[in-house]
């Protein structure tokens, strides 16, 4: 079947419209970057929905958006996790709990909080390997998004690649973070109304959530699943082999909702930026949750539509298809384009793929943006150029870092991006080990916010040995049916679980603990390097208690959690 | 700074004017419209990505400074 097809002039012109934009804000910003703060920090100055929409759209990236899709096809509801349990609890801990000691304490990165709390080479591991993770992370998605407009557009490789780097180092170039996370909300309303009219047209065609419920018994059944496994959540989740994800609800609970999904929001500073640039300490505690309501809503718009797919490939009326790859093996990856092809004419269409390019971009730009900041206050600062006493110049002289930096990240990631369309593996490989640096950290950054006694050796050492660890248990086990030893087993296989997505908890599982572990054990054997008082802004109870009384009741942080809250509960209920 | 709600309201306002236009210039043209369940979806979301443009504009301080 058909798979590849081509725009029309309508299509490209709105695409045109939206690069103007894109570009015409960073130009607009411009004038306003007189200093490094203001460059790299947005200086502190974003309201918080404008900051809590790009904290949502910055984690919007191209292979979020693909990848969810694809996942919803494969996995059915249970995807949700990642949305609901694997994200909500997280987002409301980063801002109840936790914003206050990352906006409070001036750092400017998650890692200059941990070289304030703990101490340098603490801060040093930290910085190194985040800088590797998000320039590789970036080169992987622009890999993905100019293989699949060459394969499904017949666009060229280069030209694509090239193309959309250069627009995003552009506006981050210009407007420094301010424009990141300006065109972050540009993007993510693009993204939504972009997708809207597949979402809704796809649900339309299969008779509504209950004709895909009736469609999907027999097609789900025939896998050996029970016939409503793609339409529910918790329900098939009491032994693994019940669920097409291959975990039991603990894993779901532990893996995903605690460690792996804490690890990302809570630590990750690509995400945790973005509520650092909050015009106030409110604001800053507000943006996670402000995140958080379009967060639960998302799964509509790229989850349930992956579901509804599969029950268009196995009705051979709707002449639905997705693109095959060198192994024969449909590459579910696809799906999200292959359903913009099925449903949207010539017009809507241009808005749909612009749709995709605007979630490349907001990825991309928020690794440029995390790289460049990092880059220039955690290593060029600290280990190259320190401050001097002038303080004007010294201002002048990192802003410039900052660009040359933003230029130096977006050119790395192009190399990244041709390494991975050539060693595909490696580039995987790769991903897989920087993905296992956030557990072990939210686990250092945990024990150092809420428990004085946490020492920077302890954390140093927790750091590093829960980031082997990982590397071990990657090494030690693999999923059923893996070829290659970039999924795991390099050392010998010990245990294997059924899915690849079962390994994954895991790992990110055995990180923490021994993270965690360890700095307790080694704060305890070692004495206390700091102060009560040196730990005033770093350390829950050494901090005295925000006072919000000032605020009216409803504008509260407290409030709007508990709106997110039930909001999930309620959600999780429906689809239970 | 940049109210970034203005940018926003007018890319959404010119973007929807476009699709709208086009939807009405393919008014009729059903075998274009039947993958989309026959529905003239390029007229539907043009309006409401128009509307949606310029509540934003609506919104964003340079026009309600301009109105005072």
């Amino acid at each position: 079947m058909e798979t590849k097809f081509a725009l029309h002039g309508i299509d490209y012109l709105i695409m045109a419209v939206y690069f103007v934009f894109v570009l015409g804000i960073g130009w607009a910003l411009r004038k306003y970057m007189k200093n490094a703060s203001a460059f790299l920090e947005a200086g502190r100055s974003i309201p918080a929905w404008v900051a809590g929409l790009a904290f949502i759209s910055t984690n919007l990236g191209a292979l979020e958006v693909m990848g969810m899709t694809g996942s919803g096809l494969k996995y059915g509801m249970l995807t949700t996790h990642f949305y609901w349990i694997g994200a909500i609890p997280a987002m409301v801990f980063l801002a109840l709990f936790m914003m206050r000691f990352y906006y409070g304490s001036k750092a400017r990165s998650v890692p200059e909080y941990l070289k304030l709390r703990f101490n340098e080479k603490t801060r040093a591991l930290n910085a190194f390997l985040f800088a590797l993770m998000t320039i590789l992370a970036s080169g992987i998605s622009m890999y993905a998004l100019a293989i699949l407009l060459e394969n499904v557009l017949g666009w060229n490789f280069n030209v694509s690649l090239l193309a959309s780097a250069a627009i995003v180092l552009a506006y981050t170039y210009l407007g420094g973070l301010s424009s990141a996370i300006y065109n972050e909300v540009l993007q993510f309303f693009i993204i939504i109304i972009g997708l809207l009219p597949m979402a809704i047209l796809v649900m339309v065609d299969i008779g509504g959530y209950s004709g895909m419920q009736e469609s999907l018994a027999p097609i789900v059944a025939d896998k050996g699943f029970a016939a409503d496994t793609w339409t529910t959540t918790w329900k098939y989740t009491a032994t693994a082999g019940a669920n097409p994800m291959g975990v039991e609800w603990y894993g779901i609970l532990a893996g995903l909702g605690f460690v792996l999904s804490f690890g990302y929001w809570c630590t990750n500073f690509l995400i945790v930026q973005r509520a650092m640039a909050a015009d106030s300490m409110t604001a800053a505690r507000k943006v996670p949750l402000i995140g958080a309501i379009p967060k639960m809503f998302i799964p509509f718009l790229i989850i349930i539509p992956g579901i509804a797919a599969l029950v268009l490939l196995n009705d051979p009326g709707k002449g639905f298809a997705l693109p095959l790859n060198d192994a024969g093996q449909p590459i579910y990856d696809y799906t999200i384009i292959m359903l913009l092809k099925q449903y949207l004419p010539a017009g809507v269409l241009g808005l749909g793929i612009t749709a995709l390019l605007a979630s490349f971009m907001s990825g991309m730009a928020g690794n440029v943006s995390a790289f460049n900041t990092v880059w220039t206050y955690d290593i060029y600062q600290t280990y190259i150029r320190p401050a001097t006493t002038d303080k004007e110049s010294d201002d002048r002289h990192y802003l410039k870092v900052g660009r040359m930096a933003t230029v130096v990240g977006v050119v790395v990631s192009i190399a990244a991006a041709y390494i991975a369309s050539k060693f595909g593996n490696i580039m995987d490989f790769l991903q897989t080990v920087f993905s296992m640096i956030n557990a072990p950290l939210f686990a250092v950054i945990f024990l150092g916010m809420f428990w004085k006694r946490s020492t920077g050796n302890a954390a140093f050492t927790g750091l590093l040995m829960g980031f082997l660890i990982a590397l071990l248990h990657h090494g030690l086990t693999m999923p059923a049916g893996a070829t290659t030893l970039v999924k795991g087993g390099w050392l010998g296989v010990v245990h294997t679980y059924p899915v690849e997505m079962a390994q994954n908890f895991w790992t990110a599982i055995f990180a923490f603990s021994t993270a965690a572990l360890l700095t307790v054990i080694i704060s305890l054997l070692s004495r206390r390097e700091k102060s009560d008082d040196e730990l005033n802004g770093l350390v829950y109870s050494m901090t005295p208690r925000l006072d919000d009384s000032g605020v009216v009741w409803y504008k509260r942080p407290w409030f709007l959690a508990a709106i997110v809250g039930i909001i999930m509960i309620v959600l999780s209920v429906i689809f239970w | 700074m940049l109210d970034i709600r203005f940018p926003i309201g007018l890319m959404f306002s010119i973007v929807g004017l476009i699709i709208t236009i086009y939807g009405l210039a393919t008014m009729g043209q059903d075998a274009m419209y039947v993958k989309s369940l026959n529905v003239n979806v390029n007229l539907l979301s043009g309006l409401g990505t128009m509307a949606f443009g310029l509540l934003m504009l609506l919104l964003s301080d340079p026009v309600r400074k301009r109105k005072k």
